[in-house]
């Protein structure tokens, strides 16, 4: 990693296995940074980010990139904002450029921020479409009471409807600098030369004061909290949600082991890890709930997070199954973890198969550098680059505290979708 | 030589009863990408028994002649395996990614999922649940409740590529293990089999392992599932589905098209990538979200099938701006068979669908899906090769004459579910 005088740090990895390359750039700024009034700011920022800079103008957005056969997306999550393009490697200066572009030269056109306000409406309500979406929505803004982490990265309706080009445009210069970004570029590339090129179109952008960070931390949860949603509906969803470390925190990789053996092992990307259902049968609750035909999916969510969020636990209850028969089981194996641990075999299992999966999941140029670039992003590349031997370090003992310290009962927040009929015309008939 | 560089020149081996095997090595990582397609996707369903191969699909790794369930979990999962089954129309295929040296182990387990499972009646009721659950799921979805009514709209309710894969409830309670076992004994041969391996592993290893494996199969060839045209729509349709507890409405507005060995198949593909997909949606995509602001998604897709597949425009909207969204898809269609696709358009999406092929042949995985695709439809091993060329001699004039052919409002059938209860059109 190199670091340039603006403060930018510049990540580059050589992969010569296919004539691509795939350039990411992160900026240390997410939902988590947001004040209320401004919810879902970094988010909609990032969408105001691909509508055409001082030297790309709006009208040559489109094919920019797809003239080298590449893809570009984005994405805005609690604690990162971040942009990619996968191209072939002749388009690197040209996906190095349009990132220094959207660093420095965004132009937040008045009419594009409205016409963007409406595309950002119709983003959450298709969201809201998915009760389980909806659920977990309110299940980790009733777990977190102070911390930012309890808003929806694509904010509350009523902060859409009110933020002006104005709270856009002074967000968007306050985060993006060199000083609070880092740039990875992994493939088929010279390193000197790449290395070359981003001084040649970053080194000029000057660095900012270093933003300013929302210092609250959440206080100790002391008791269990419920939120259960009554809203028509034909299924029933049950999560169950913990405080749970950050990814520096030790207890991290023990929980991911916890997670394996409760639920699965996924993997650390979040860009692939999470595209296909892990091997999960042998899952201690799959087999309490799958296998038993309450539940028709179990799944477990342990995220590397810069600040503690959360474990969640979730179930699609099978129909004709009520929610109480499933979160008894559920909270059964949680509890008996809670008190026993895991065993060895157990501990053997997930630690193979969450060092396969990391093999798996880093098998494209977009996969590692999303991977260096995300944990640089919120806690350091190093705890990725080591991640498979914090995972073999893993022991029992570690496994088993971090059990009984986070899957307390007073450190747990239960939600339910509790679906009531829907009429032939999809209205609420209790309403 | 393919635009990556190098052509994937993969190894082709016919067995004597018929199983294709293709093999492609690559040293990208240590580990392997197995992708087996069975000719026995949800087409074959029979006609009382909508959502069979579905529901066999859940139930076919768990246990075979030698293997519980629990032991199979435990031969692929200890590995870091996720065998992922899943079913279209025309296939039902697994999928795996496993470690180089775990090859030989997990292509025999899956060979004996495919070859000799048991369906264990103890499985059949819970996997029925699951089952059920999902179709529920799917009624409360208004993105899959538009895209269903359209296609049973655009191929009839009871057709092949019109009906649900799941089935219904009703038809999947109805089902038992001997019908489970009578499907899979008349549907499941190895001449409908084509095993594709990606990754590091030698070909002449993965023949004898598949040879070893499969080569004793001697289940006879199945009459092929009668597959009737679609009657081309002669007027426009609109059906309403009022879902008043949504907050976004979704619309599944298309057309029945070509067959995927007709000529024109790259022309009516570079139109659909103009109109619908090239750089995040097409022109409908520069209209309805980047001009209008109207929606989160808009774009095309085209899936042209061994018959004439359908080509879909899907948009999400907010209720208010159903009628407007609509009309929009209804302009950017006038215009593209009156006026046709600019020179400009053509050369811009005919060298991004070129450009893009290192990026899907980069995977293990992608190589895999290219090549079981190629497969299918008889394109041949080197069709990685001959792809380009086939996109370089489309024609404007050709891509004009399929969007005059395929996309016309005044034939189009539109579906809309959601919170919009609107004033015209069918409604269920």
């Amino acid at each position: 990693m190199t670091t340039l005088a603006n403060g930018l740090k510049v990540i580059v990895q050589e992969e010569h296995t296919a004539p691509l390359a795939s350039v990411w750039c992160w900026y240390k700024v997410g939902s988590k940074d947001e004040r209320p009034g401004l919810t879902g700011v970094s988010h909609w920022v990032e969408h105001m980010n691909f509508k055409g800079t001082t030297n790309i103008p709006r009208d040559a957005v489109k094919g920019i990139i797809e003239q080298f056969g590449g893809s570009w997306n984005g994405y805005t999550w609690i604690d990162e904002t971040t942009y990619l393009e996968t191209a072939t490697r002749d388009a690197l200066d040209r996906m190095l450029f349009i990132e220094s572009e959207r660093m420095a030269r965004c132009l937040y056109d008045p009419d594009d921020c409205e016409s963007e306000r409406t595309v950002i409406i119709s983003e959450l309500q298709g969201g809201e479409n998915d009760p389980d979406q909806l659920l977990d929505q309110e299940l980790t803004a009733t777990a977190f009471k102070a911390h930012t982490y309890r808003h929806p990265t694509i904010g509350w309706l009523s902060d859409l409807q009110s933020m002006t080009r104005d709270d856009l445009y002074g967000y968007y210069r306050r985060y993006y600098i060199p000083n609070n970004a880092v740039l990875v570029i992994v493939g088929d590339v010279d390193p000197d030369d790449a290395l070359r090129r981003a001084e040649h179109h970053f080194g000029p952008i000057a660095a900012g004061d270093v933003p300013p960070r929302i210092q609250t931390v959440e206080p100790e949860q002391t008791g269990e909290r419920r939120v259960v949603l009554r809203k028509p509906g034909t299924t029933a969803y049950l999560k169950v949600g913990y405080h749970a470390p950050a990814a520096r925190d030790a207890g991290f990789f023990p929980a991911l082991v916890l997670d394996a053996v409760l639920t699965g092992a996924k993997g650390i990307n979040l860009w692939s890890s999470f595209r296909v259902t892990p091997p999960q049968r042998r899952s201690r609750l799959y087999r309490a709930l799958v296998d038993t035909g309450l539940a028709s999916s179990v799944s477990g969510s342990v995220m590397p997070t810069e600040q503690p969020f959360l474990y969640t636990i979730s179930a699609t209850a099978t129909s004709g199954t009520p929610l109480e028969a499933v979160e008894e089981k559920v909270l059964r194996e949680l509890e008996r973890v809670h008190a026993e641990g895991i065993t060895e075999p157990e501990l053997k299992s997930a630690q193979r198969q969450l060092r396969a999966r990391m093999i798996f999941d880093n098998d494209s140029v977009t996969n590692i550098a999303h991977q260096l670039g995300y944990f640089e992003t919120i806690a350091g590349a190093d705890l990725f680059l080591d991640a498979g031997a914090r995972i073999d370090n893993v022991t029992l003992q570690q496994v088993g505290e971090i059990a009984h310290v986070m899957l307390l009962r007073s450190n747990r927040t239960v939600g339910w979708f509790d679906p009531l009929p829907v009429t032939s015309a999809g209205e609420d008939e209790a309403a | 030589m393919n635009p990556t560089g190098a052509a994937l020149s993969p190894s082709r081996v016919v067995l004597e009863n018929g199983v294709v095997v293709t093999t492609r090595e690559t040293r990208k990582t240590p580990a392997v990408t197995i992708n087996l397609a069975m000719r026995a996707g949800s087409m074959c369903d029979p006609p009382d028994a909508p959502g069979a191969i579905y529901l066999l699909s859940r139930l076919i790794d768990r246990g075979t002649a030698h293997h519980s369930a629990a032991q199979i979990a435990e031969i692929l999962e200890d590995r870091g395996i996720s065998l992922a089954i899943t079913v279209n129309r025309h296939v039902l295929s697994m999928v795996c990614t496993c470690l180089a040296e775990d090859f030989e182990v997990v292509a025999s387990m899956l060979a004996a999922i495919l070859v000799e499972p048991s369906f264990p009646e103890a499985e059949l009721a819970t996997r029925k649940g699951e089952v059920v659950t999902a179709i529920a799921q799917d009624e409360d979805s208004p993105y899959v409740k538009a895209l269903e009514r359209l296609l049973a709209l655009l191929y009839g309710a009871d057709h092949p590529y019109g009906r649900p894969a799941k089935g219904t409830p009703d038809s999947i309670e109805a089902l038992t293990r001997e019908r489970l076992l009578a499907l899979h004994h008349a549907r499941f041969a190895p001449s409908e089999l084509s095993a594709v391996i990606v990754g590091d592993v030698e070909s002449d290893h993965v023949a004898d392992v598949t040879r070893r494996l499969f080569g004793d199969w001697g289940v006879p060839q199945p009459a092929a599932v009668p597959l009737s045209p679609p009657t081309p729509a002669t007027g426009r349709r609109r059906l309403v589905l009022p879902m008043m507890n949504k907050a976004q409405a979704d619309i599944a507005y298309g057309f029945t098209t070509i067959r995927r060995n007709d000529p024109s198949f790259y022309a009516c593909s570079l139109m659909n990538n103009i109109l619908g997909q090239y750089a995040m949606g097409g022109r409908l995509g520069d209209s309805i979200r980047e001009r209008q602001g109207m929606a989160y998604y808009v774009s095309t897709a085209f899936d042209a099938g061994l018959i004439e597949g359908p080509l879909m425009v899907r948009a999400g909207v907010g209720p208010a701006n159903v009628d407007r969204a609509i009309r929009s898809i209804d302009e950017e269609l006038i215009a593209i068979r009156k006026d046709g696709v600019t020179e400009k358009e053509l050369a811009e999406s005919r060298q991004y669908l070129i450009g893009s092929m290192p990026r899907a042949l980069e995977t293990n995985g992608g190589i895999a899906n290219f090549l079981q695709n190629a497969e299918f439809f008889g394109l041949g091993s080197d069709f990685d090769v001959r792809l380009p060329d086939y996109l370089r001699r489309v024609t404007l004039d050709e891509v004009n004459e399929a969007a005059r052919r395929l996309v016309d409002p005044e034939r189009a059938t539109v579906v809309i579910a959601g919170p919009y209860q609107g004033n015209e059109g069918m409604r269920e």
